[in-house]
């Protein structure tokens, strides 16, 4: 028997079905009578719906129903909800509109839903929407996130007067003020964080059924965290309850947030079945998903650092619009207040932060949570000021960043958060050494010989993951508590199932968790299973999001597994004829001290089971625990990454020449499965910041809504990364994880900014940095030098 | 209906399809063979790319009835008695995928890279792979892999070949 330990590269279980087309993704489900269902949606980014006349649709050949709003309001479906409650400074509650499942009365963006056809075939469907006669009653649309709440700029909604949903601050205004009075210098951007749009590229699908024998409705769905949307159609949206609601989300193809969140189409789906009395299917095609997904960032901030004579800073100050689309998503909320101000600390000591932050309504998609959620932006913001500011002050950029680093831990910042272990110092100094940062003099002179300007970027990022200790987030606002639970179930043969409310979709928990309980237990991971997704397999879960599966999912199979170790000892025990304060478990093994007595966990598991060696009124026959797992800390993954780019004069064309990473997660499980994820989120960030951008034009109008308009990271954008590690363990979770899924779309934006503000010699370099935005910075530098002349 | 003829993973199917059944429909509905996914629907994403005669194609912008009489392989025809291609091997030895979604055709596309093109270097992967588009690997553990397929294939070392 084969024990793969912690720590060990091992290759994916998971791997083989999707490597021979074997996965089964949402689309791949078809149940028996399943009808297709099609949306038609709002052409303008607002408008009042004056009419929507279904009469000739309904008599197209092989539509089974059509659906508007009004059936939505005639069967009381509750309206999407925000989970998560922000207070203004004035102490009001967030304004939020309605966000009804098919619109009613009115429609906010470009992808609204208006109706549902449901029909035979996909092109019936079609067809039949192309019939419906809707007479819309257009209205000026509203799409500048900076120009949102200016006076007389449309209405979104009326419950948010100035499309203001709250004007949020944390920190302490007037001590800030007061060290930006006392400065020695003040450092100020202007930045906005660009829009983008997940993409994942499995898009998102559902397939709703009801059975009629048992009145209950099972969906089908691509999502993060099936018991949350579970949760939130049976209480909220009062589509059934939750034991008559069964949600299974089967492979996922990526997720990076934009499916944790509920969506119209789902519940469509599920409510139209057992309306219509047939499966009901849909899948958006990539159009649809780029209308109607919730889009990431969005920010317009202008941010401002303090610093004194001897380089330490003392403030920093930031001010934020928010765009959140036309709906409040799912956890919208909280993604520019509690995951964005919260962090704006960065890797450094600084004694005084104040942010404020203005969320508020477009005409646009609703914009939630995507990789990195609000650390990200964050993350830019400080690791631009820290970058400009030590240009400015005239020091170099790494030894402002080791002059501020926290080194002390615990560290309470002014914004909550309490780091609890790091050693930023550490991985700073690594990633110069693999960057080789002492050759950079010699090769940017090199560069320069072939007419390219070359720039080296630093970025020392923290985030917090392993979201969260339950009471702390209550306390801010969050409607759900966000532990996880594991159940562990032994089979009598001695293999394992674990039931995990964890979701994969891409991250490999099948391979990892697996792990852990090999090297807990003893035994091969291919006698372990991993099930997830299904919420009747799975009793309760929180899903994967913010790089919470390791740190907390995996936490909650730790304690489950202490527990079925300690019963499995008292088993041991009966078995061995010995007291159970005697029994050791090793690699498999149970044995009697001081003995050469020993019997093999199988052993164990089947005499647990067959319950002849043990009075059932003193144990419990069976090997089955289960464990729910809050956290009592955030997490701080951190760590240093550094770009080097070269830029064509000529052309404006950006290329990485090299990608440097050194990271610290706290302990990893499955060192290629981390990298992966590192890679990936750098791709991501990289993406951002040189490539993409979702833009709305005047009308509301998504001008970059397939893949030949939005630029996607290809293979030939992006160079091989150099990935390294330092560990400082987390404190606060049993096996001493931080979380790895995010911190690559963290660190990369303002690592790729930095580098090229430094190779173009000015700070005004915006995102994404395509070649035309790059050759119009080097013609206005060129400009300047030659007026200065 | 027309009707259409052709050999998929070594096997002749025959059915009446409406003109303008796509390929990837024809696969995924009619002989539900979901290995093949439809990604992005503009022949940008290449989650849906199969072998037609052996050269690979993206099945969403081809026809059902344009493959008449044609030698159609997918990712569930890949594996030969059991046997997984070198290609498909190679992307699980280098974690060469994450999600899954984009995988098959990743793999279908890298397959047909190398009957093009032998041994191949890094550079050259990355170049032709501008019609796959993956969101989760960020691409570096494809291209290790790719190489890594390409070297079981061929048996020889990586090396610049000439774009096309």
């Amino acid at each position: 028997m084969t024990v793969t330990a912690i720590g060990s590269a091992v290759r994916r279980k998971e791997d083989h079905r999707f490597i021979t087309g074997k996965g089964q993704y949402t689309d791949d489900i078809n149940r028996p009578g399943q009808t297709h269902a099609y949306f038609l949606r709002s052409p303008h980014a607002h408008a009042t719906l004056k009419k929507v006349d279904i009469a000739r649709a309904k008599t197209m050949p092989g539509v089974v129903a059509i659906y508007t709003g009004d059936d939505v309001a005639a069967d009381k479906v509750g309206g999407l909800i925000c989970g998560w409650m922000i207070h203004s400074k004035d102490g009001t509650p967030m304004r939020a509109g309605p966000h009804p499942i098919l619109a009613q009365g009115k429609v906010r963006y470009v992808g609204d839903h208006v109706a549902v056809v449901v029909a035979e075939t996909l092109a019936q469907a079609k067809d039949a929407a192309e019939a419906i006669d809707v007479d819309y009653g257009v209205l000026p649309a509203n799409v500048d996130t900076a120009g949102a709440q200016a006076k007389g700029a449309p209405e979104v909604h009326s419950e948010a007067p100035n499309n203001t949903v709250y004007d949020w601050h944390i920190g302490d205004k007037a001590a800030t003020e007061a060290a930006f009075k006392a400065a020695k210098h003040v450092t100020k951007l202007d930045i906005v964080n660009n829009r983008l749009v997940p993409n994942a590229m499995e898009p998102r699908a559902a397939v709703g059924e009801y059975d009629a024998g048992n009145d209950a409705l099972t969906l089908y769905t691509t999502s993060q965290n099936p018991h949350v949307a579970r949760l939130i159609m049976s209480a909220f949206l009062g589509i059934a309850p939750e034991h008559k609601l069964r949600v299974i989300a089967p492979d996922v193809g990526g997720g990076f947030g934009s499916k944790i969140f509920v969506y119209a189409e789902e519940t469509v789906c599920v409510w139209a079945a057992r309306k219509c009395g047939r499966p009901v299917k849909w899948t958006a095609d990539r159009t649809e998903e780029f209308l109607c997904v919730a889009h990431g960032r969005d920010h317009v901030t202008r941010a401002e650092l303090a610093t004194d004579a001897e380089g330490k800073i003392t403030g920093l100050r930031v001010k934020t619009i928010a765009n959140m689309g036309a709906y409040l998503s799912t956890f919208a909320s909280s993604v520019p207040t509690y995951l964005y101000a919260t962090l704006l600390s960065g890797q450094y000591a600084i004694p005084n932060i104040y942010a404020e932050v203005d969320a508020v309504y477009t005409n646009t998609s609703p914009v939630d949570a995507y990789r990195g959620a609000g650390r990200p932006e964050a993350t830019f913001v400080v690791e631009r000021l820290v970058e400009a500011a030590a240009r400015e002050i005239g020091m170099d950029p790494a030894a402002f960043r080791k002059r501020n680093f926290v080194s002390k831990f615990p560290h309470q910042t002014p914004v909550i958060m309490n780091y609890d272990a790091g050693d930023y110092k550490a991985s700073l100094v690594k990633a110069m050494d693999m960057a080789d940062v002492k050759g950079f003099g010699k090769r940017k002179r090199e560069a320069a010989k072939q007419g390219k300007l070359r720039g080296l970027g630093y970025s020392t990022y923290i985030e917090a993951c392993g979201i969260a200790p339950s009471q702390a987030v209550g306390s801010l606002g969050a409607g759900v508590g966000l532990w996880e639970s594991a159940e562990v179930r032994v089979n009598p043969v001695g293999t394992v199932e674990v039931l995990t409310g964890s979701h994969s979709h891409g991250q490999g928990h099948e391979t990892t968790f697996a792990q852990l309980v090999s090297s807990r237990l003893g035994i091969s991971i291919d006698n372990v299973s991993i099930v997830h997704g299904d919420t009747d397999k799975v009793q309760f879960g929180m899903g994967t999001y913010g790089s919470r599966s390791g740190a907390v999912g995996m936490s909650a199979i730790s304690k489950a597994l202490d527990k079925i170790e300690a019963k499995a000892k008292k088993v041991a025990a009966h078995v061995l004829e010995a007291a159970e304060a005697d029994i050791d478990f090793k690699d498999g093994q149970f044995t009697v001290k001081g003995t050469d007595k020993s019997v093999d966990f199988g052993t164990v598991a089947l005499n647990a089971y067959i319950a002849h060696k043990f009075n059932p009124q003193e144990l419990e026959p069976g090997l089955k625990e289960g464990s729910f797992y809050d956290p009592t800390n955030f997490t701080f993954p951190a760590g240093c990454h550094i770009c080097e780019i070269e830029v064509d004069q000529e052309t404006g064309v950006a290329s990485i020449v090299k990608w440097t990473a050194v990271d610290d997660f706290g302990n990893v499980i499955n060192p290629m499965i981390v990298e992966g994820q590192v890679h990936g989120g750098i791709a991501q960030g990289v993406g951002q910041a040189l490539l993409e951008s979702a833009i709305y034009n005047k009308d509301g109008q998504l001008v970059t809504a397939s893949f030949m308009d939005y630029a996607m990271p290809r293979a030939h954008d992006l160079p091989s990364f150099d990935v390294g590690m330092t560990v400082t363990p987390c404190p606060s979770n049993p096996l001493g994880i931080k979380g790895c899924g995010e911190a690559g779309a963290i660190a990369s934006p303002p690592a790729v900014i930095n580098a090229l503000t430094d190779a173009l010699g000015t700070e005004n370099v915006p995102m994404p940095a395509t070649p035309q935005v790059l050759w119009q910075v080097i013609q206005r530098q060129s400009k300047m030098a030659k007026a200065a002349e | 209906m027309p009707t259409v003829t052709l050999t998929v993973n070594g096997r002749q199917v025959s059915a009446d399809v409406d003109a303008r059944t796509l390929l990837v429909q024809f696969l995924r509905e009619n002989l539900r063979l979901t290995g093949t996914h439809v990604g992005c629907d503009t022949s940008q994403c290449g989650a849906c790319v199969v072998h037609v005669d052996g050269k690979a194609v993206k099945s969403c912008t081809t026809f059902a009835v344009q493959c008449e009489g044609a030698d159609v392989v997918t990712i569930e025809g890949l594996a030969k008695d059991g046997k997984l291609h070198p290609m498909q091997e190679a992307f699980r030895e280098h974690h060469g995928l994450q999600c899954g979604f984009c995988t098959p055709g990743m793999i279908m596309s890298a397959v047909d890279i190398v009957n093009r093109k032998g041994a191949v270097d890094e550079a050259t992967i990355r170049e032709e792979l501008e019609g796959n588009i993956c969101r989760c690997t960020g691409y570096h553990n494809i291209v290790r892999a790719v190489e890594a397929g390409a070297l079981a294939m061929t048996g020889k070392a990586p090396a610049r070949q000439a774009a096309e």
